[in-house]
């Protein structure tokens, strides 16, 4: 029963987890339900077994971003810490790991090479081979694990990334994606002209705010057939919240007011109708990708998949096309170690390596560069 | 458009609710439904494009945006119209309900009459050529009225039978549909690329046909005067594709 730990600082969260594939063969169960009966999809037993899955998150004060170098020393000061932590918690020997999977990329480099280095580090001292695992595969595999969908069209979201996925032949190949910057770096940018404070994210206070938000205000809206762009809404919405009264100034002469009802503009008025908007944007294209390649299911997953607003429009779209939506919570959503070690031992159950001297990282690394060979 | 089930929580729009002839439906995309059916009399054939509400989306908005997208679907069908460029006319339309028809258009897609030609017919390979060559002319003049298309593919073009031309089914005048994609614009970068999108779904949907391609550009050259640089900024779209290879 193969064991991996895997290890992920792509951005400002450092993972470390160690998971279990239960059978040698097939790795990932779901592939193997569906083929023998389509009836139960339903596994009986857990298709992987999660050992153990910590995280620590570099939060920056509010109103600033994590900087690369300021983020590679965070993960620098935690990493020992944390793989001795999930070492024990998973209460797992040495000898009993098979391999140490990173993040090769893509991502921030900085903080991408302090893990990397991490990794080749412990690779060597236990005499283990080294997997490289792209991020985004990461995402995928796990989501489709934890949630048991089959080939689902996925939706990877996050600070860095925004694309639609659809598998077929091998390759998990982008359907759509940002044309600019990713949705969760929207989000987050906006957060900053607000002095939303980052902790626990950027993203998961302003879907706190947005719960009190009423007036929907115009934004622009900027699909291209399956792609999308945010910069044009984020120089909106940032103009937007400028606008705002600040605290300590005197209250505007004449205050910004909803034209309808003539309630005062609010932060979560503004919070609002940029959730509203965007994830219009998102569902839109990820239903046109549902009826390109004609599928029902659909996963969420990335930073930003846990936000219930989202998940909730997708439901209501999903259900409109006789399928349902797949999501995880914030342990699986949000960047984790896990999920690296997850699509490291796939990929090591197919023979996969990734030699000292080819274990640099790369930022940019796209999804369909990956060969995934354990799907048929 | 594969197996999707038909969504029976939509309700028709009057006029067509309370219409005699039967609504067909023919093909469901991820925006709106197409229909066969009569616009005000029964001897006035109709495409009938519903684009029902978005449940998920806040009323506001999906009112906004239904209105925007069938108000420029239309005014780019009456522009090209008004240019000389063939596509269904524009019979009526309701964007607080949605929908917008369209005038009927006889004779099948350029993708059936493409994949059902017979090769082995003496001259075969030169109609076939004529046809590319229309379809280039089809699309230079839609370039030269100020529209691309967006989407454009053998599925998205109609040969409409010319009444006294003999039945061959790759004769016929080219009607180009579904402008739900197509935008308004003078710039050479948007034309190339929906000529690349031309060209990437033509060579995926006729791989035995591709060798006819360079007829389109050919037919392109001959109708449209700003061709020159549309083509050389082709060539740039070809070399990097139409995404980018990075992530940020």
């Amino acid at each position: 029963m193969p064991i991996a730990i895997g290890l992920e600082g792509s951005a400002n969260k450092l993972g470390v987890g160690i998971i279990l594939h239960p059978a040698s063969t097939p790795p990932s169960p779901h592939d193997s339900v569906h083929s023998s009966s389509s009836a139960h999809t339903k596994p009986t037993s857990p298709p992987v077994h999660i050992l153990s899955n910590i995280r620590h998150t570099f939060v920056s004060p509010p109103g600033t971003g994590f900087l690369p170098k300021d983020t590679a020393a965070h993960h620098r000061r935690w990493v020992v810490r944390l793989v001795k932590q999930a070492m024990k918690q998973a209460n797992v020997r040495i000898e009993d790991i098979d391999c140490v999977c990173f993040t090769k990329g893509p991502g921030m480099g900085a903080p991408l090479n302090a893990v990397a280095i991490a990794a080749r580090t412990i690779a060597q001292l236990w005499d283990l081979p080294l997997i490289g695992v792209n991020h985004c595969v990461g995402h995928i595999e796990m989501g489709r694990a934890i949630t048991g969908a089959d080939n689902p069209v996925v939706l990877y979201v996050s600070g860095g990334n925004t694309q639609v996925i659809a598998y077929s032949a091998q390759r998990y190949r982008i359907f759509g994606e940002a044309l600019d910057i990713a949705v969760g770096n929207c989000l987050d940018r906006f957060a900053r002209v607000l002095n939303i404070s980052n902790d626990p994210a950027p993203g998961y206070n302003i879907e706190q705010l947005a719960k009190n938000g009423k007036c929907l205000l115009e934004l622009p809206y900027a699909v291209k057939g399956m792609d999308v762009s945010f910069s044009g809404i984020l120089a909106r919405v940032e103009e937007m919240g400028r606008k705002l009264p600040q605290p300590g100034t005197p209250e505007p002469a004449e205050p910004w007011v909803d034209p309808d009802t003539g309630a005062t503009i609010t932060s979560a008025d503004i919070c609002f109708t940029l959730q509203e908007t965007v994830f219009a944007m998102l569902v839109e294209i990820t239903e046109r990708a549902m009826a390109h390649v004609g599928a029902s299911q659909v996963l969420i997953v990335g930073g930003v998949g846990c936000n219930e607003r989202l998940q909730d429009m997708m439901g209501l779209m999903a259900r409109e096309r006789g399928g349902s939506v797949y999501a995880t919570d914030e342990r699986f959503c949000i960047d984790n170690g896990i999920m690296i070690a997850h699509a490291g031992l796939l990929a090591w159950g197919k023979g996969f390596k990734t030699s000292l001297e080819d274990s640099g990282t790369t930022q940019r690394f796209r999804t369909d560069e990956v060969l995934i060979d354990w799907r048929d | 458009m594969a197996a999707d089930p038909l969504p029976t929580s939509h309700a028709l729009p009057s006029p067509f609710s309370t219409s005699t002839t039967p609504l067909t439906l023919i093909a469901q995309g991820a925006e709106a439904l197409l229909y066969h059916t009569t616009f005000l009399s029964p001897t006035t054939p109709c495409a009938l494009k519903i684009r029902p509400a978005k449940p998920w989306r806040h009323p506001t908005l999906d009112k906004r945006l239904t209105r925007q997208r069938i108000l420029a679907e239309a005014r780019v069908l009456v522009k090209c119209l008004r240019e000389g460029v063939a596509v269904p006319a524009v019979l009526g339309l309701d964007w607080e309900t949605g929908w917008m028809a369209m005038q009927w258009i006889d004779g099948g897609s350029v993708k059936e009459a493409v994949r059902g030609r017979d090769v082995s017919v003496n001259g075969a390979d030169g109609v076939l050529k004529g046809l590319m060559r229309r379809i280039g002319r089809a699309v230079g003049g839609l370039h030269a009225a100020g529209v691309v298309h967006g989407d454009l593919t053998t599925s998205n073009m109609m040969l409409r039978p010319i009444a006294g031309e003999t039945a061959d089914r790759l004769r016929g005048e080219i009607v180009l549909i579904d402008f739900g994609l197509a935008t308004q614009t003078v710039q050479e970068e948007d034309r190339a690329v929906d000529l690349y999108v031309l060209e990437r779904a033509f060579g995926s949907t006729h791989p035995r046909e591709e060798g006819t391609f360079p007829e389109v550009l050919e037919g392109y050259r001959e109708v449209f005067k700003g061709a020159k640089g549309t083509l050389r900024r082709l060539e740039e779209v070809r070399m990097r594709g139409r995404k980018k290879s990075m992530v940020g």
